[in-house]
């Protein structure tokens, strides 16, 4: 029953997760993108929110990327590099800790402030207040993990979570009974971080997809639109942004981007 | 050279009485919505005054418009695009919504649901964000209306700089005037720029600037980058939003809203031929003081048949070229240099325009001196100071609005002379370097002012850009997933209930 418990948590809710977090964003995209939004309540009340959003955002981008890295790095490349597992331990705890620290103090103004804020309070979804609330025990829970990782600083439980998360993405059959021994902290932490996943198409998450990166290759600064047919004819229409699928005066309008 | 229509606006400041009635059907039709209380589109300030937002014509503190690097070179004055996505999670040039003002509404209901009691039931303030009591409201859309509250505080408008404003503060000194302001649909927008989604956007065949609602994601920069402060972020539905010169109406050849509706009869819609290559140079001479007469030479003359000819093969519609031709903007803009660009030296290039007012002669000893023949009164006599105009139109260059100001001025007396004496004084024409038939043309259209003297209007060719069969049958304006709303009860994505309407769409 156990072992039934860990596949099924850890072999085949990964992949619902995986699959709800794709098509669920595709879908949303496609079909509501006037929902996509970073929904900002800025405006609302700047107290807390200028240290309590740029302290959450820089903390949780550093512990995303290190997670990102740390997780589906294959281990033969740190061996190349000659990076001990022992010295990636450490690596992990004391950036992953001091990230968390940051990340930690930047959520706490902001739940303050979502909570007990009376105009944000009454204009905040559910959604919003979940998924401060999801974050900010998932971020308890990756810090409370620090004190149970240094009960092994030889990186080998660290080994096991990198052969299950690799694993999963290349669909290994079995690959939940990598982490089947792991302390149960870990294994709530990797549960909340997979449902984070799955809720994400359905909360303002889907502002992480936009972050506007691009924005510094634009070409100059101005960007115009023209509703006269493009000058190349053998332009088609199903080439234009938007394709034909939907009537929307928008779709048929190219795009020209000048200084 | 790069022909493009704008369709462009003028204000005669002279006439606008401060009725608001351009504010009020703007806000009815446009943004009587949640998230959009706080905001209009267009909006009447009494200046001498810091205006709504509070105090938005102060650079130095909400960074709006661009700047000139040492290079020579314009960026947004909020920073490179670096600068932009680093501020990205707490933008700290964005207002409050109290630098509007908190949104509210009364306790109707309490008139009819009170019990009996002996003092007569009021209806006091609610907020409309945090639905909580207010006890006093401190701040509103047009507070200061009509010189309201103490001088101090009204004198902190930074169009007094280079003023003695401490004598404008004695009543008997003291002068006002309108000043209404809607979106400047610029030449080189600010806001455009400073979108990092890229959802804004100017279309090249009138100008218009919009805000893709569906591409918005919130990042709300272009609330700093604009320094009208005229893009107003939704705090409902998380999109920033703008006026968008009632596109639906301009296409089918109809006046905007505010323009329609305005009991003085002191706005005017016309198309303005431009050479686009020429944007970034204009926007980026050195002097600022320069950059009216730099704007002025991006206009292209609608009359010079070179230009025809190379807008007609560059494809800009007959109807277009015909209406510049016609264009009460180029005549008070560039024939008559009656009207001027709100704040130039924000390097935006606005094309919504300004006539300044007239007011009456500051002292009643030269009042007196001042003879009925059409001699005429030093405009540096009248009572709304010469630079604090120039600070607002010319970015301080005093000369272009005294000779507009005389050409006003010359006007009436060439119209005096004419209906009262019956002489038709063409000395008073010369001295301000117009010619009699010119004097009777601004007449016609600034002061008698018919409706289609005022309003010049090309339809929109939208049968170039759309193919009609495949729109037959489509909802119009909706949220682009037909004529359903693609949403279920209850909905999955969490967006708010509202009506829709067209503004959310584009």
């Amino acid at each position: 029953m156990v072992d039934y418990l860990n596949h099924a948590v850890f072999g085949w809710y990964p992949y619902l997760c995986l699959t709800v977090f794709l098509v669920g964003s595709l879908i949303r995209f496609d079909r509501e993108q006037y929902t996509w939004r970073s929904g900002s309540s800025q405006l609302l009340r700047r107290r807390q929110l200028m240290w309590g959003s740029n302290l959450f955002h820089v903390g949780i981008l550093i512990i995303f990327a290190g997670h990102l890295v740390g997780l589906l790095t294959p281990i033969w490349i740190f061996d190349m590099l000659g990076i001990s597992h022992g010295f990636k331990q450490m690596l992990a705890i004391v950036v992953g800790g001091v990230a968390g620290l940051i990340c930690l103090v930047g959520i706490a103004l902001l739940t303050h402030r979502r909570l007990l804020d009376p105009r944000i309070r009454r204009n905040s979804s559910f959604g919003d207040n979940a998924v401060l609330l999801i974050l900010f025990a998932q971020l308890l829970l990756g810090l409370a993990t620090i004190p149970v990782s240094l009960n092994h600083l030889d990186g080998h439980e660290m080994v096991k979570f990198m052969t299950w998360a690799q694993g999963i993405l290349t669909l290994q059959p079995g690959v939940s009974a990598a982490i089947a021994d792991v302390s149960p902290i870990f294994k709530l932490h990797i549960f909340l971080g997979m449902t984070i996943f799955l809720i994400f198409p359905f909360t303002r998450l889907v502002h992480i997809w936009s972050a506007p990166i691009w924005y510094l290759g634009r070409r100059g600064y101005q960007i115009v639109r023209s509703a006269r047919p493009a000058e190349d004819s053998s332009l088609s229409r199903s080439s234009l942004p938007g394709g034909t699928a939907r009537v929307d005066a928008k779709a048929v309008w190219p795009k020209e981007r000048r200084t | 050279m790069k022909i493009r229509a704008q369709i462009a606006m003028v204000l005669n400041l002279d006439k606008c009485i401060g009725c608001h009635t351009c504010s009020v059907t703007c806000k009815n039709v446009w943004t009587s919505r949640e998230g959009m209380e706080y905001a209009w589109f267009n909006n009447v300030e009494t200046k001498p005054g810091i205006g709504y937002p509070k105090d938005w014509e102060n650079q130095k503190r909400w960074k709006g418009g661009w700047r000139r690097k040492r290079n020579g070179k314009i960026e947004p004055r909020i920073g490179s695009k670096w600068r932009v996505l680093a501020n990205i999670f707490a933008n700290p040039d964005l207002p409050e919504i109290d630098d509007y003002y908190e949104p509210f509404t009364f306790d109707y209901g309490h008139l009819q649901k009170a019990p009996e009691m002996n003092t007569v039931p009021t209806a006091r303030p609610r907020s409309l964000v945090s639905g909580e009591r207010m006890e006093k409201v401190e701040w509103g859309p047009n507070w200061e209306e009509i010189l309201g509250g103490e001088f101090a505080k009204r004198s902190a408008d930074v169009n007094f700089e280079g003023v003695q404003k401490e004598i404008y503060g004695q009543f008997e000194n003291t002068f006002m005037m309108y000043l209404p302001r809607l979106c400047e649909h610029c030449l080189n927008p600010a806001c455009v720029a400073a979108c990092p989604s890229g959802a804004i956007y100017k279309r090249e065949e009138d100008g218009i600037v919009l805000i893709d609602q569906d591409k918005c994601r919130g990042w709300r920069m272009c609330v700093s980058g604009c320094p009208y402060k005229k893009i107003y972020y939704n705090w409902s539905s998380g999109k920033s939003e703008k006026c968008i010169f009632c596109f639906p109406r301009i296409e089918a050849g109809q006046p905007t809203v505010c323009s329609e509706t305005c009991v003085g009869r002191i706005r005017y819609l016309g198309v303005i031929l431009y050479d686009a290559d020429r944007i970034e140079a204009a926007a980026s001479v050195a002097d600022e003081q320069d950059l009216y007469q730099a704007q002025l030479d991006v206009f292209l003359d609608p009359n010079d048949p070179e230009v025809i000819a190379e807008a007609r093969a560059q494809g800009i519609p007959g109807n277009w070229i015909e209406g510049a031709i016609r264009s009460p903007i180029w005549k008070m803009a560039m024939e008559w240099k009656v009207a001027f660009p709100l704040h130039p030296e924000y390097r935006t290039l606005p094309m919504v325009w300004y006539v300044p007012p007239l007011s009456p002669i500051q002292s009643a000893a030269a009042a007196g001196s001042i003879g009925v023949d059409g001699e005429m009164p030093d405009v540096r006599s009248l009572r709304i100071p010469l630079k604090y105009l120039a600070n607002l139109l010319t970015a301080g260059k005093e000369e272009p609005v005294a000779l507009a100001l005389e050409r006003m001025l010359a006007m009436r007396g060439y119209m005096r002379a004419r209906t009262v004496d019956g002489v038709i004084d063409e000395g008073i024409a010369r001295r301000v370097g117009l010619r009699p038939d010119q004097i009777d043309e601004m007449y016609q259209i600034m002061a008698i002012a018919n409706y289609e003297d005022r309003f010049v209007i090309p339809t929109a060719h939208r049968e170039l850009g759309e193919d009609a069969f495949d729109l037959r049958g489509s909802c119009g304006f909706s949220f682009g997933n037909g004529c359903s709303g693609g949403e279920t009860e209850p909905n999955l994505f969490g967006s708010p209930k509202a009506a829709k309407n067209p503004m959310e769409v584009m």
